[in-house]
Order: C-alpha cells, then structure tokens, then sequence
C-alpha cells in the first residue's frame, strides 16, 4: 500500500469527520477511537502512493459504511444515497432531530468521494489500521426515544444521574431535541446552580427538572429578575424555593405575568395582602394555572351554592384546593352533605374539607353511621360527630373511635351496599 | 422487577363494584393499582456493557494500540430512560353490570381471560338480592327515574306476593326445560328435569331459575333471584312486572349479586383491597375451584346435559324442593 504523507490527514479529515458529524452533534462529547484513529493515521510510516491509499480509503469508507448499513438499515445508506439535502422518507415528523446535518455532510462525502478511484476489495491491509477501523453501528439520525443516544452523550448521563426522568421528557418532540442540542457545562450548570441556590435540593432536582425542562432555554437574566421581583412583593426565600418546588412552571412566567396574576387573586378573594400571600405559598399553581376555573368556581359558591362573601374567604384559607375543585363533583358532594345529609351552611364552613374528599367515601360512612344509629351531626346535641372527623380519619381510626364498630362490620355493611 | 411481579399474576378473581361506578371504570382502576404494585420493585443494579475500546498497551516506547474489551458502565436500559417496565395489562371482565347495579364482578387478567370464555361458556346461574318500592312506577324502573304512576299498596299481603313469584318460577321452569333443547323422552333427563338440573347451554332469553321473597315490609320488599342470561335492567322490569301483577306499582330501588357462577360475596375484593397482593392471594385462592368447576361443568361429555348446577347455597333442602315447586306451578 502507497501512502503519501500530506495527503492523507487531509483526505481523512474530510472522510471521516464527515462520517463522525452525520449523526448528531453530540459525537464531539464522545471518546470516540476516530480520534486516536485521526491522529494514529497521521503519524503511520508506512506510505504507500496516493492511488492506492485514497482507493484504499475511500473502501474502508465503504466497507464501514455498509457493514453500519447492515446493522442499522436504511441510515447511513440513505445518508450516502440523498444529495439532495431534502428531508429523507424514512424520518419521523415528530422527532426531526438531525434533518439538516446528514444530508449536508452526505454531499460533503460523494464530493470527496468522486474525485477517488474505486478500490479492489482484496487489497490487503496491515494489523494496525485493521484495528483502526471503526466496527461501532453508527447513531441513528432519528429516532422515537432518547435511549439510542444516551450512552453517548454526557448531558444526558448526567441529566439521568440527577434523577430526570428521560422518558417522560421524550414524550414532547420539541424537548428531546433540545436537551440533546444543550451543552452541559455552558447551559445546563448555569440553571443548576442558581436553582440550587434558590433553595431546591440536589434530590428534588430530577423532579423539578422533568416537569419544566424549557427552563433550559430561558436567560438567567430573566430567571434572577423573577426571583426579584416575588422578593420584592415580601415572599420570604424559603417561600419562594417552596413555591418553585410544587409549581415548577412558576419561573418560566414573566413578571408582568406573575403581576398581572397575583392582582387577579387579590381581587378576586378580596383577601389581605398577607392572606392572598400565604393562599399562594400553600397552593402556588394558582398562578401557573388557568384562571377560568377560579372565576367559575367562585360563582358557583356564591350563586348555586349559596354562600356568603365571608364563609367563601374562610373556607379558601383553610382549603386552598377548593379554588381549582371539579364543579360538578363539588356540586355533587354539596348535594349529599347539604340535603341527604342534611347538614345546614354553617357546619359546612367550619368543615371545609369535605369538599376534598372523594363522594363514595362521605357516602359509605354516612351510610354506616345511619345503618349503625351512629349519624349525629347536629353540635348541640350528644354523640355529636364533626364533618372532619368523617372525613379525614383513615378506616381504622374511624371504625373504632367514631362509629365503634369493627373493621370486618366495615366491610360487611360496605358488601350489602 | 416487574417480571417477577407479572408471572403469578394470571387467573381469575372477584371484585366487589359499589354502586355508582361503571364497570369500565372498575377495570381501568385495578389495572392502574396492579401497574402501581408491578412497577413499585426496587430499582434494578446498574447495567454495564462491553465494548472494545482503542488504547496504547504495552510499556516504554513501544506503545502498540490494540482493542482491548472493558466493560462500561450503560444507561440504555435504566427506569429513567426508558420509563417503567410495564405500561398495561391485559384485564378482562366477565358479565358485566351496570352503573346502578353493584356486586361480585368476575375479572381476568393475563392467562386468566380464557377462564372467563369457559366461564361464559359453561351458563352458570347467578345470584341477585333485589329491592323493590310499591307504590310507584317510572320509565326506567328505578327509583331515581322520571315518575309516570302512583298507587295504592294496602291491599298487598306476603301471601300475595309469594304466589306471584311462584307463578313467576313455574312458567320460567318450564322456558328453562324448552331452551335446553333436551328431549324429555329419555331417562337420563327425565331424572335431571326431576332434580331440577336442566338448564339451557347456548343463547336464551333471561330465565329465572328460582324466585323467593326474603323480607316483606310495605312499601319495601326484598327478593332472592337466580337466573341466568339476564341484563339489570330485565331485572327491574321484572320488579315492575311483579308490581303489576299485585295489582299496584313497583320500583327497584337496589340491585345486587352476590354470586356469580361460583365466586360469592366472600371471594369479592372491596375497593381498599384493589392492590397487587391482595389480588395475587385472591387468585391463589379461587384458582383450584375454578378448575373443579370448569372442568365440571365443559368437561367430559359436552353434548348431553350432564351437568350438575353448582352453589345454589340458599337452597339446601334439595331434591324435594324442585318436586315441591313444580307441583304446585305445574
């Protein structure tokens, strides 16, 4: 085999790289032996003249190119096959994740690979380029799922070794591609420090991070006048890392947003400041959410419901969730507990949590307590049981204490219902 | 690992439904509890794979390069990268009841499901519990429809009332013994229509084999019914038809079963014990009588009617009480 020095570095740079750059660009983050191959080759004595290692090395192309073509099917031969740098047919709509690089790079490689005669397939070839040869399948341009690229990638290792939960994430097409296009030391540590510093735990992290990965694209800028501004409105820090927790939308909200949301709370409840602010920290996806269903609710209360301004305010502080509640379910359980149970407004008001438990619940143990004798609910009179007790016990507890019956007798009464 | 959790999870078993739920949505909520129980294993050993990787070996100035193979550490198949291990399981349900109805609902699930065809197959009987209401009728013989009559109930006696569901049982007596399509001239089934043992073995009309008033307190009656091939709702026009003939009007106000060929109100899971092991002990338990019964009832001897009627446990005088029931319908 003929090699010329000079031309070989040259001609393999524009070869191989091509072939390393065709799937995405996550292979500059992996070890790969191309590398050492790169470098190897430039310092090989052997030569050869220029004929036979170009045919030589536009074969090794080919060769590898087809063994990769055998293992995963129709990539690399479609990315050798389409000049056109068109959209190949065998790509997903959904995951379009390299639609560009491949056809670029496959025009790179024909047009270095016209200017090369073929080269015999029997030519022989020495132990150490044998084992430079690179055996490993190629990465598949596109694909449904995130495991084909996680092994090579060290965003995603350590995105997974932080608890995020890749499977969940590559359920939205747009998300995958952009953590694949997130370099871990530029992008990523940045948002990890400054959510850090607000307060989230190393352990809450992955959790946080799977529900609001665009995090990702958002300045930091942004994200510290955010935090500013919550501080600004009095919200004390560990309020806020609190909020961020069980709201993790919350910092993707600009701040007129958030502004124009907390005015909305304010007047709508018609609550102190101080209330609307703990009504926030204790529930604070009312201000991610949508605000159609807090207006609805609210009318429901005071029109179908009937309660005043003053229970509807108490009732909220207590039970925040009430704001964000299933009308018709609140209307059902309202029904049962008003006019079978027949438990008047005022005892409502100081239960609010009836409105959180499940119906079936309310209504096997009503049932029971009537089955057993046990359904007094009137405060003024003896063996008075309060609506939260029949609500927020668990079986046991309330088995024993309240209806002082066994949890068999439970189940046995449960089985004629 | 969900492996593990899967392989004992094949069979039948027996829910108790409440009142109020679709039996749709009995079955998709024990699938999510069962899921919850398979994919709640402790989290698997980190996987390695082994690749060959490219380095220099060898010492001083002879550094060849050679592939040696060493194994790296791989995230391709950890829970958080491709999600849990199970997604869905196969659930069957067997007959079914509607959203009014509650009682034993028979579920399979895996291997389990071709149980339930044999179940369907072998036409047991089921048993109902039914509350009836006197003194009103509306349009879909439930209490909570839309009121179409009001009557008196005065006159209405438990005496009444048994000769009605005597009535009742004779002339479903005898639609049981033309459905079976047995040809009464032979012995063999002369002998089993005299024990009361006949039954039809393909698609009839709801029939009732036996009819019996429990607990008689106007306006509420309580009756025991056991029939087969029957809908809820046939069951409530039937109350509706009893309340016709006791010359007044009858709603059904409760329907309940509690059995169903031979899983009973005891086999019944409640909903506090819709959770992985709770169900893999109840198809421990059942799977032994399910084999006996189905083998009993399609195994050998498929054409003729040589079928013993399994768990008619309220009627344990035997014999003598379908001789009894036929002489005075008959």
């Amino acid at each position: 085999m003929a090699l010329s020095a000079p031309q070989i570095p040259r001609w393999f740079n524009s070869v191989k790289l091509s072939s390393f750059i065709i799937a995405t660009q996550l292979r500059k983050h992996f070890p790969r032996p191309g590398k050492t191959l790169l470098h190897g080759f430039s310092a090989q004595p052997q030569m050869s003249s220029d004929n036979y290692f170009l045919q030589w090395g536009f074969k090794t192309y080919r060769t590898s190119s087809l063994w990769n073509s055998s293992q995963s099917t129709n990539s690399s031969r479609q990315e050798i096959g389409s000049a056109q740098g068109t959209l190949l047919p065998s790509m997903n709509e959904q995951t379009q994740k390299t639609e560009n690089i491949p056809s670029f790079d496959s025009e790179l490689s024909l047009e270095a690979l016209d200017d090369l005669p073929p080269v015999s397939p029997l030519q022989l070839v020495s132990e150490e380029e044998a084992i430079q040869i690179i055996a490993d399948p190629p990465l598949p341009p596109d694909t449904y799922t995130l495991r084909d690229y996680v092994d090579h990638s060290e965003t995603l290792q350590k995105l997974v070794l932080l608890g995020v939960d890749l499977s969940k994430i590559e359920k939205h097409p747009d998300a995958a591609n952009l953590l694949l296009r997130l370099d871990f030391e530029k992008d990523i540590k940045q948002i990890l420090m400054f959510l850090k510093d607000l307060g989230i735990e190393d352990n809450q992290l992955g959790t946080y991070l799977t529900k609001n990965y665009a995090i990702f694209s958002e300045d930091l800028e942004n994200l510290k006048t955010r935090v500013a501004y919550l501080q600004s409105k009095n919200f004390s820090k560990a309020h806020i890392a609190q909020m961020v927790r069980n709201a993790p939308f919350l910092l993707s909200f600009s701040v007129e947003r958030l502004d124009n949301r907390l005015g909305f709370f304010q007047k709508e409840l018609e609550l102190s400041v101080k209330k609307t602010r703990d009504l926030v920290v204790r529930l604070p996806r009312l201000l991610t959410g949508s605000l159609e269903p807090v207006k609805e609710n609210m009318k429901v209360y005071r029109l179908e419901l009937g309660f005043k301004r003053n229970e509807i305010q108490h009732m909220i502080t207590k039970v925040p969730k009430m704001l964000t509640a299933n009308k018709r379910k609140l209307t059902e359980t309202f029904d049962y507990v008003h006019n079978v149970m027949s438990i008047p407004h005022h005892l409502i008001v100081r239960f609010p949590q009836v409105f959180n438990t499940r119906l079936f619940k309310v209504k096997e143990r009503h049932l029971f307590l009537t089955y057993l004798g046990r359904a007094q609910y009137d405060p003024v009179k003896p063996n008075y049981i309060s609506l939260d007790k029949l609500v927020s016990v668990p079986d046991e507890i309330f088995c024993e204490e309240i209806a002082k019956a066994s949890v068999q007798d439970f189940e046995k009464f449960l089985k004629t219902l | 690992m969900g492996s593990r959790g899967l392989a004992r999870l094949h069979g039948l078993f027996a829910v108790y439904k409440p009142p109020g739920l679709k039996w749709k949505h009995v079955r998709d909520t024990v699938e999510l509890q069962l899921l919850k129980g398979v994919n709640a294993g402790k989290a698997p050993a980190p996987e390695q794979r082994v690749r060959f990787l490219l380095g220099p070996v060898g010492d001083g100035e002879e550094k060849a390069l050679t592939l040696t193979a060493t194994s790296v550490p791989t995230l391709t198949n950890h829970p958080l990268v491709c999600g849990p291990a199970c997604t869905s399981l196969k659930i069957g349900v067997g007959h079914r009841l509607d959203a009014q109805a509650s009682g034993v609902l028979v579920l399979g699930v895996g291997h389990g499901r071709r149980l339930l065809t044999s179940m369907y197959n072998a036409h047991l009987t089921k048993d109902y519990t039914v509350r009836g209401l006197l003194g009103k009728a509306t349009d879909d013989f439930c209490d909570e429809g839309r009121l179409v009559e009001k009557s008196t109930y005065d006159h209405v006696t438990r005496e009444k009332l048994d000769r009605i569901l005597a009535l009742i049982q004779g002339s479903h007596q005898k639609a049981l013994v033309m459905y079976s399509s047995l040809d009464l001239q032979t012995q063999e089934a002369y002998e089993m229509a005299v024990r009361g043992l006949i039954r039809p073995m393909n698609k009839s009309p709801m029939l009732v084999t036996a009819i019996q008033c429990i607990h008689f307190a106007p306006p509420e009656f309580l009756i025991q019914v056991q029939c087969m091939h029957e809908t809820q709702k046939q069951l409530r026009r039937l109350v509706h038809e009893i309340g016709l003939e006791l010359k007044t009007t009858a709603v059904c106000s409760q329907v309940r079963r509690t059995r169903d060929g031979f899983f009973t109100l005891d086999d019944a899971l409640l909903r506090t014990h819709w959770d992985l092991h709770s169900i893999e002990d109840a198809i421990q338990a059942a799977a032994p009588r399910v084999a006996a019964e189905l083998e009993r009832s399609l195994g050998p001897g498929l054409g003729t009617q040589q079928l013993q009627d399994p768990g008619r446990p309220w009627d344990s005088r035997g014999p003598s009480s379908a001789l009894g029931l036929e002489s005075c319908a008959g």
